[in-house]
């Protein structure tokens, strides 16, 4: 019994050491004392504060817009990427399409983000295009690696999914396209919406390769708040964290209560 | 499913993708293939021409590959002196092996906390087990960036672990700005990526192997050493490779927790293109960086090929 009790305290120290920093910053958001670290009464000061920013909403509102933009063209592109993966068992060019779709998932930031720069700027003066750089290009740079993440989810969906279905349809004559749309995509939806999400949420927390192929003006939210902590504390940093985070949990926690629902209507 | 069932599994794709009518399927094919060759490899490609090239004043910063002379003559002038530099200037070789230190160090610490809470995630009850999960994920969800900034206001002077020791009469404890901080860090932030794939393989343990172990007499460490820790190899390896390949790389932790002498091949390669404006130098460490990785990478790829293709069949 013993061992139970060794791996129940490691397993709380796990859990205490990823949310004890969190939980901290939730508290000293309420501070109304500037040090972030000493108490010195409840107040909401820092999130006035942080809604009068107009610098951190216009980053946030651009970094959201970033986000659903580079999602929903990657879904696109990573879906089509992971139908000629899983349904088209043998083509030219099969294998440098797995390792194309599933590199950038361990390509380091940095690589990912100055070898997209460089490429922009040679483009630049070779064609002509793109002219400068700033919304577009981190758009672009996004979707670049959010295909990968998207294949992953749905190829692993698709490659689960029961053929019969897609044959029952083809046999009765619905075309591939129709079947695709009818049968196929309703049952990979959930694989979709999980893809899109986790794509969105990439974009909206990346730092590194925006910096590099952002422009003047252009600046996305990770690096504003990058800005604002390396010149040292800032209280309206906690409150803004506080509020993604009571978003993300609300988040989280309906999908898991349905999932949870749904698997125990699956086994009543 | 045998290789002559295949056909009549996969008819309907036929119809519209197979040799009758090749330009659906084409279109499938060609658009990921497309935007991933000119935004994926042209641009590694790109990298690997600019770093030889030379720094350069001028837009943009650095010399010209190909030139046109008198005449039509096209010259190509290849310099090598960024990989010279880059193998004989203890600044990068001393980044490079620290960058491996680092992350193999930081790997180990998130296995050895991630494997108890893996272990004890896949052994709990049914609402539990969710919820723990739940737990583990969650902090994916919320900002890296976010993160990083709340442990630095929790191992800061005047932090709450010091605050803390204070209570104890413990001198404060000079953590921000060292190398221990960059671990602490990488750690905490790649925690849920140790913790998924190995709970993924823990879970999946036929517990009467456990049982049959324990009726022959085994103590419990040695069911574990025999039985248990090499069936979870495989969410062992996973995990480590899925800290230990952006660790590698990181450029956030060391530059926000780590110090001046914290050198990392992600910080120098940052230094070296904004700082200096070195787009030449900035992309041979780029080369060099994908040495290290590129190993990791392969592996993986045969791994996750192995995992999907063995599903289908």
């Amino acid at each position: 019994m013993r061992r139970n009790w060794l791996i129940l305290s490691l397993t709380v120290f796990g859990f205490a050491f990823l949310y004890g920093p969190i939980l901290s910053l939730i508290i000293f958001s309420f501070n109304d004392n500037r040090l972030v670290t000493v108490w010195s009464g409840f107040s909401t000061r820092w999130y006035a504060e942080l809604f009068a920013d107009t610098q951190i909403l216009d980053a946030a509102w651009l970094s959201f817009w970033i986000a659903v933009a580079s999602a929903s063209i990657a879904l696109v592109l990573g879906t089509l990427c992971s139908v000629a993966l899983v349904r088209f068992r043998r083509f030219r060019g099969r294998t440098a399409l797995a390792g194309m779709a599933s590199a950038p998932l361990v390509m380091p930031d940095v690589i990912t983000g100055l070898s997209l720069l460089l490429l922009f700027v040679s483009m630049e003066s070779l064609i002509g295009w793109p002219a400068g750089r700033g919304v577009g290009t981190i758009i672009i740079a996004h979707t670049t690696f959010c295909i990968a993440y998207i294949t992953v989810v749905v190829r692993s969906r698709l490659s689960d999914l029961d053929l019969s279905l897609e044959e029952a349809a083809m046999d009765l004559g619905a075309t591939p396209v129709r079947v695709f749309f009818d049968i196929t995509l309703p049952i990979i939806s959930p694989a979709l919406v999980s893809g899109w999400l986790l794509a969105f949420t990439l974009s909206l927390d990346d730092l590194v390769i925006a910096s590099f192929v952002s422009g003047p003006g252009s600046s996305t939210l990770p690096m504003v708040i990058y800005s604002k902590i390396r010149l040292g504390v800032s209280p309206d940093v906690n409150a803004l964290a506080t509020i993604i985070i009571a978003i993300v949990t609300v988040g989280v926690l309906a999908a898991t209560l349905l999932q949870m629902r749904r698997s125990a209507r699956k086994s009543s | 499913m045998s290789q002559s069932e295949t056909p009549l599994r996969t008819r309907w794709y036929t119809k519209l993708f197979g040799p009758g009518a090749a330009s659906g399927r084409a279109l499938v094919i060609f658009a990921p293939v497309a935007w991933l060759t000119v935004f994926f490899v042209v641009p590694l490609a790109v990298v690997f021409g600019i770093s030889l090239a030379i720094k350069e004043f001028g837009r943009p910063p650095y010399s010209d590959l190909l030139t046109v002379g008198e005449g039509g003559t096209v010259q190509l002038t290849l310099h090598l002196s960024n990989y010279l530099r880059i193998i004989t200037d203890p600044l990068y070789v001393t980044a490079y092996l620290s960058s491996i230190r680092i992350a193999a160090i930081s790997t180990i610490v998130a296995l050895l906390i991630g494997y108890p809470m893996a272990y004890f995630i896949a052994r709990a009850r049914d609402p539990w087990r969710n919820v723990l999960l739940m737990l583990v994920i969650l902090p994916f969800w919320t900002s890296f960036l976010l993160r990083v900034y709340a442990l630095s206001g929790f191992m800061r002077g005047n932090g709450v672990i010091n605050g803390l020791l204070g209570i104890f009469g413990i001198e404060p404890i000079q953590m921000m700005q060292t190398d221990f901080a960059v671990y602490v860090g990488i750690v905490y932030t790649y925690l849920p990526f140790m913790v998924l794939p190995l709970f993924t393989t823990l879970v999946k343990l036929d517990v009467s192997l456990l049982e049959a172990s324990a009726d022959l007499g085994a103590k419990p460490w040695q069911t574990f050493w025999s039985i248990t820790l090499p069936l979870s190899l495989p969410g062992i390896a996973a995990g480590s490779m899925l800290v230990f390949i952006p660790a590698i790389g990181e450029f956030v932790i060391p530059s926000l927790l780590g110090g001046p002498s914290t050198l990392m091949i992600g910080r120098v390669l940052w230094d070296e293109f904004f700082s200096n404006t070195n787009w030449p130098r900035a992309s041979a460490v780029a080369v060099a960086m994908l040495l290290i990785v590129v190993v990791p990478i392969m592996l993986m790829q045969r791994a996750q090929d192995a995992v999907v293709e063995g599903r289908t069949r």
